[in-house]
């Protein structure tokens, strides 16, 4: 029996199962094959949703699904942490004890925040990266009556990318529909010299953020903050002072990646561009956020790998040579952006080419509305 | 090309080549972070916006690009760590 195991329960290794299961129902059926997904808390969750309870719109309970409920009743789950993958052995241990044998083995471990590596980061900022803090900072919203709001990026990458930009045109816009924008000022901080990694997005936001008065700081790695003075440091030396204070916290991959000596100390998997091995193993693939590829950490890029990870693993089983073209992965990557006032745009990107988003309108918002409804029947389970 | 007097000792070497714009700024802004002052960091970069990215960051965040070199596929830039 072939036993592939997925680690972690969220877009891609989800999709990675379905996909599987799809492409192998024969031999699982005839159990030749073994699929199982590990996940810790059995829980699925639509992450994109978060930014939306911070502006009001969603709530906790509507992103969360019984990850059971979107596996294909092929693929087993087991809910519990994995902590140590046994190369040698090839098994994965969990932390209660458990042992589960592997022949291919899928690393979907995602990206972990790290606010704590930031004094005081969980006392004076706001974040957006769990469903918790995104209530907070609506609260904190909700009780904001004028003033400094300052957003800014402590530590890159992290998830989402044009989240922090998308929050701040969003919070401008909330600002100025609750008549408090003339008593407010509202600073973009980021961390490179633009107001976005990819230069075509750049242009598209930089006169967006001019119009509506939000201003643009580059080059500020946000380092350090002190509550006394309520100024946020940067690497570079500048201080800017806040009244309310919305940070993307740093980010690292998962624990049981480092510490079982796959990945470094920051905790990305270093994989393949196209075949998305791990460090050369022909048995052993990273997708989504756990990887150290020069893309967006988004579920987008999860659900754009999948495919190429399932098909190669599907050829490996079968004894055959992955297809050329769906087992290489080109760095597609598709994701709506929010502009505020009800318009969005679209960027669709790949390696070799950078995205040339549309002008911002309508359709594009409600294309990401829809889409967040109905992520459940479609993404993980290969229906787009 | 950027000359310099004197030969720089390297301290640490970045090959961020093969990373996209702002992989080999976001490196060096690592090793900054964790290096010493007066060490001279070499970043490597395929990137061709790093030629321009970098001396800029280097100049805000006030340490001193000893020189920007054209290798044969790369750029190398050198810098020192001031503070």
């Amino acid at each position: 029996m072939q036993r592939i195991l997925i680690l972690g329960g969220g877009v891609g290794g989800t999709l990675t199962a379905n996909l599987l299961a799809k492409k192998l129902r024969g031999p699982i059926e005839s159990r030749d094959v073994s699929v199982t997904v590990v996940d810790q808390t059995g829980q699925h969750t639509y992450q994109p949703g978060f930014m939306y309870i911070a502006m009001g719109h969603e709530r906790a309970e509507r992103l969360q699904r019984p990850e059971r409920s979107l596996l294909d009743r092929r693929v087993e789950l087991v809910v519990g942490a994995a902590s140590r993958i046994d190369e040698a052995a090839r098994t994965v241990t969990l932390e209660d004890g458990r042992r589960l044998p592997y022949d291919h083995l899928v690393l979907a471990t995602g990206s972990r925040i790290v606010p704590e590596e930031i004094p005081f980061f969980d006392q004076e900022a706001h974040h957006f990266y769990t469903a918790e803090a995104a209530l907070r900072l609506r609260r904190a919203l909700d009780a904001f009556t004028g003033g400094k709001v300052v957003i800014g990026i402590a530590g890159m990458p992290y998830k989402c990318p044009p989240a922090p930009l998308e929050v701040a045109f969003l919070i401008e816009a909330e600002l100025r529909e609750r008549g408090l924008r003339g008593r407010s000022e509202v600073h973009f901080c980021s961390p490179i010299g633009r107001a976005f990694t990819i230069e075509t997005v750049s242009e598209m936001a930089t006169p967006i953020l001019e119009q509506k008065g939000i201003e643009l700081h580059t080059f500020v790695n946000i380092e350090t903050i002190d509550p006394e003075r309520r100024v946020v440091q940067s690497l570079e030396g500048e201080e800017f002072a806040y009244d309310l204070l919305v940070l993307v916290p740093p980010h690292r991959g998962a624990r049981v990646v480092i510490d079982s000596g796959l990945a470094p100390p920051s905790g990305w998997l270093p994989t393949d561009q196209h075949t998305l091995q791990v460090g050369g193993r022909p048995n052993v693939y990273a997708i989504g956020d756990a990887t150290d590829l020069p893309i967006s950490k988004a579920g987008s890029t999860a659900h754009f790998e999948a495919p190429v990870v399932a098909e190669r693993i599907a050829a490996s089983v079968r004894g055959r040579e992955p297809d050329a073209k769906a087992g290489n992965y080109q760095g597609k990557v598709v994701c709506f952006f929010e502009i505020g006032d009800g318009k969005g745009t679209l960027l669709r990107f790949d390696y070799l080419n950078p995205p040339h988003p549309p002008k911002p309108n309508r359709i594009w918002h409600l294309g990401k509305i829809v889409f967040n409804k109905t992520y459940w029947f479609t993404v993980p389970k290969g229906r787009v | 090309m950027t000359e310099t007097t004197t030969e720089p000792t390297i301290t640490r070497t970045i090959d961020a080549r093969g990373s996209f714009c702002p992989g080999p700024l976001m490196e060096l802004i690592r090793a900054i972070r964790e290096g010493q002052v007066g060490d001279v960091i070499a970043v490597r970069s395929s990137d061709r916006g790093s030629k321009v990215d970098i001396p800029k960051w280097v100049e805000k965040a006030g340490h001193r690009l000893i020189g920007a070199f054209e290798r044969e596929g790369y750029d190398e830039l050198v810098v020192e760590k001031r503070r």
